[in-house]
């Protein structure tokens, strides 16, 4: 644990955010992207140490937030095949599609399982053939890698038995949304750590470039936050619009080429649905051509028909692009609270609605 | 009660049927031949359908019951039937209770080895005797296969609160000190851990164990209790959140005197859990005035399952049921009282 003490340091924080007041001669709007990161932003209350002219905004990286929900009604139905398990991340059990969730789907009576990686998944399959194991593969280019390999390894192992739910999204599509957005809000990005850990910081760099924006690649704990806050401020503030990485002891420019190798091997870019922000283009990954036999839509005949918005009435849309703060939505901590949320920022542990809940609620 | 080596030992390999809960011959037969025998219970010693206890003169009773049904039913550092012991014994130590006796019911799944029951049993046994107690009276009830996860367990207590002791949220003040026995969250991560299969690189045992001597350290050094509490499911974060929002009072606690084992902190942050959060199931929570908070510390780790008790943060008088930390950074934060299970993030 003394790595981790290290990055919770209290006089190195306290430092770090001296240095960021010292720095800071403007207002500044910084977005980190990823809901690991909001979590510890709330959970560590680095809010309290920031000059109040340097404000965070929160940004889109929940992927259990984003995900769509007619990917739920598909993940809903294919459970109450009695031939199928639905394999899932926790996570994902309470987010509602137009309907019910996949809680209310197993406590009817559906197989719906959590596990923990989608290799879980796949032994499952490989121990049970007379059943249909579909794993409901959500997230960003972190989790792509593995739910590639388990794919490429049931194709190798010739298993039929076995499929993906696919509703991955990706980072820079989103970012390029955002900073296109005629209300653009964003100053400048803390890009996600361990999505770069994967696909390195060369794909940001047109980004930045294009839209005139630093991007910095930072990591999880309060220093590693603290840390890319303070890059991206001097950059701000010497005008200059470049990826830098705060996060070195994690990411390689080039990222893990053999993790990006295998998503190219498996999936392909599509344009995505993204749940309370909309249709993004390529911002997605669906399987390629000669893994369809593992696409569980093809595979069981599902239709994509949008089906209509079930956070009806919830801000989450503006909440996911850092333009309500979960403390300015009326409804926030009196109508909608973990227990009965409204939209899926307040489901998901790492949607920013949820994060505020656990850790900054007021009295 | 001395165990009667003459009873026959069960066949490895012989499994619970139906008819050992139909109370006929075969009832009688497993509890005479397996239950009372690897409880310790001498035969004749349990003749009726319910058993007798003196009344204490002066105290009051204390009176709980606890289930147990932790899947699976055996996992590093405690089992089921331990768990349900000490459940009971401990809730009645968080009354202010010591035990008197204990009564246990069974449900068993059709197709239980019976040496799996006897496991358990014995546990029981073991578990009882470190806690000064023993199962007095008790049921078996068994339901056929497919509708029990093997065995679960549920045990009552009786316990005796000596005259003069008043412990309850009731008593407690603004500016009372919160104590915690020892570090939280272990019995959480070695029940994921071992229902997960992670392989961490050293085993986190549960802390799974009777708390009922600590409470006496507490009584003999003369602390004034204000209030006692057990933190099991939910964990520290829950019990804090049950005590403020019983007495009406805000609590607020410091991370840095919160203690966690390494290895229990490193596998929630792995897994994005809290530790606050996960369970406990030997721990106790005191609240006592201030003045009494040194001696309490003191006298608790002067025993080893006290060894790093300490105050953990105070009683304020701000909004009723509001529990905050102040966090390693100096910052402060409230702390999560969850909807529910936890449920690790995934990115």
């Amino acid at each position: 644990m003394k790595h981790v003490d290290e990055y919770r340091d209290r006089p190195r924080a306290i430092a770090l955010a001296r240095a960021i007041d010292e720095v800071a001669t403007r207002p500044w709007r910084i977005m980190e992207v990823c809901g690991g990161q909001t979590h510890a932003i709330a959970r560590f209350g680095l809010e309290e140490l920031l000059p109040t002219r340097v404000s965070l905004l929160h940004g889109p990286g929940c992927p259990v937030c984003v995900t769509p929900a007619e990917t739920l009604d598909h993940a809903v139905a294919l459970a109450r095949r009695p031939e199928v398990v639905l394999c899932s991340y926790g996570d994902m059990l309470r987010v509602p599609g137009s309907t019910i969730d996949l809680r209310t789907a197993r406590a009817e009576g559906a197989d719906v399982r959590v596990v923990y990686s989608a290799l879980d998944a796949l032994a499952l399959a490989r121990s049970s053939p007379e059943r249909e194991v579909v794993f409901l593969a959500v997230g960003f280019e972190t989790t792509a890698p593995g739910h590639a390999l388990a794919v490429h390894q049931a194709r190798r192992e010739g298993l039929r038995n076995f499929s993906l739910l696919v509703s991955h999204v990706l980072v820079p599509p989103a970012l390029e949304a955002m900073l296109a957005d005629d209300d653009r809000r964003v100053d400048g990005f803390l890009a996600a750590g361990h999505v770069c850990t994967i696909m390195g910081a060369s794909e940001y760099e047109p980004v930045a470039r294009r839209h005139r924006v630093p991007i910095v690649i930072t990591g999880f704990e309060p220093v590693d936050i603290l840390h890319g806050i303070q890059l991206c401020v001097a950059q701000l503030e010497a005008g200059r619009a470049e990826v830098e990485n705060a996060y070195p002891r994690a990411v390689r420019p080039d990222g893990n080429p053999h993790a990006r190798a295998m998503i190219r091997e498996v999936f392909e870019v599509r344009d995505r649905r993204w749940r309370g922000i909309g249709e993004i283009a390529a911002s997605g990954l669906g399987l390629a051509a000669a893994y369809a036999a593992f696409d569980a839509e093809r595979k069981f005949g599902l239709v994509a028909t949008p089906a209509a918005d079930p956070d009806r009435g919830c801000r989450s849309g503006l909440v996911l692009v850092g333009k309500l703060r979960p403390p300015e939505c009326p409804e926030f901590g009196t109508r909608c609270t973990p227990d009965h949320p409204l939209g899926a920022t307040m489901v998901s542990s790492e949607g920013t609605c949820a994060a505020y809940y656990r850790y900054r609620r007021p009295a | 009660m001395s165990f009667d080596p003459s009873c026959p030992v069960p066949v490895p390999g012989e499994l619970i049927g139906l008819a050992h809960g139909g109370g006929g011959r075969a009832t009688w037969r497993l509890l005479h031949e397996l239950v009372l025998p690897s409880l310790g219970v001498a035969d004749g010693a349990a003749s009726h359908d319910a058993a007798e206890l003196a009344v204490p003169a002066g105290g009051r009773l204390a009176f709980t019951i606890d289930a147990s049904v932790v899947r699976p039913a055996f996992f590093p550092g405690g089992d089921i039937g331990r768990l349900a012991v000490f459940g009971a014994v401990n809730d009645l130590a968080a009354a202010g209770a010591r035990p008197l006796a204990l009564a246990l019911s069974l449900v068993l799944e059709e197709g239980l080895p019976r040496d799996t029951l006897r496991r358990v049993l014995e546990s029981i046994a073991a578990a009882s005797r470190i806690a000064g107690v023993r199962v007095v009276t008790g049921d078996t009830k068994v339901v056929d296969r497919g509708n029990g996860d093997g065995i679960y367990t549920s045990v009552a207590g009786v316990g005796v609160i000596a005259a003069g002791l008043d412990v309850g949220p009731h008593r407690i003040r603004p500016g009372d000190a919160v104590i915690a026995s020892g570090d939280v969250g272990r019995h959480g991560v070695a029940i994921l851990s071992v229902r997960e299969g992670f392989d961490f690189d050293a085993a986190v045992e549960s802390d799974c164990a009777p708390v009922t001597g600590l409470l006496d350290a507490l009584l003999a050094a003369e602390i004034d209790l204000h209030c006692l509490r057990d933190p099991t499911r939910g964990g520290l974060s829950a019990t804090l959140h049950e005590l403020a929002l019983d007495a009406r009072v805000a609590i607020a606690v410091r991370e840095v005197d919160i203690p966690i084992d390494p290895r229990v902190a490193a596998a929630c942050d792995l897994l994005g859990l809290d530790p606050l959060a996960m369970a406990c199931e030997g721990r106790l929570v005191a609240v006592v005035p201030p003045e009494h908070a040194a001696r309490a510390v003191a006298a608790l780790r002067a025993r080893p399952d006290g060894a790093t008790a300490g105050v953990i943060g105070q009683v304020g008088d701000g909004p009723p049921g509001r529990v905050v930390a102040t966090t390693q950074l100096g910052t402060r934060r409230v702390l999560d009282f969850a909807a529910s299970e936890q449920l690790p993030r995934i990115c």
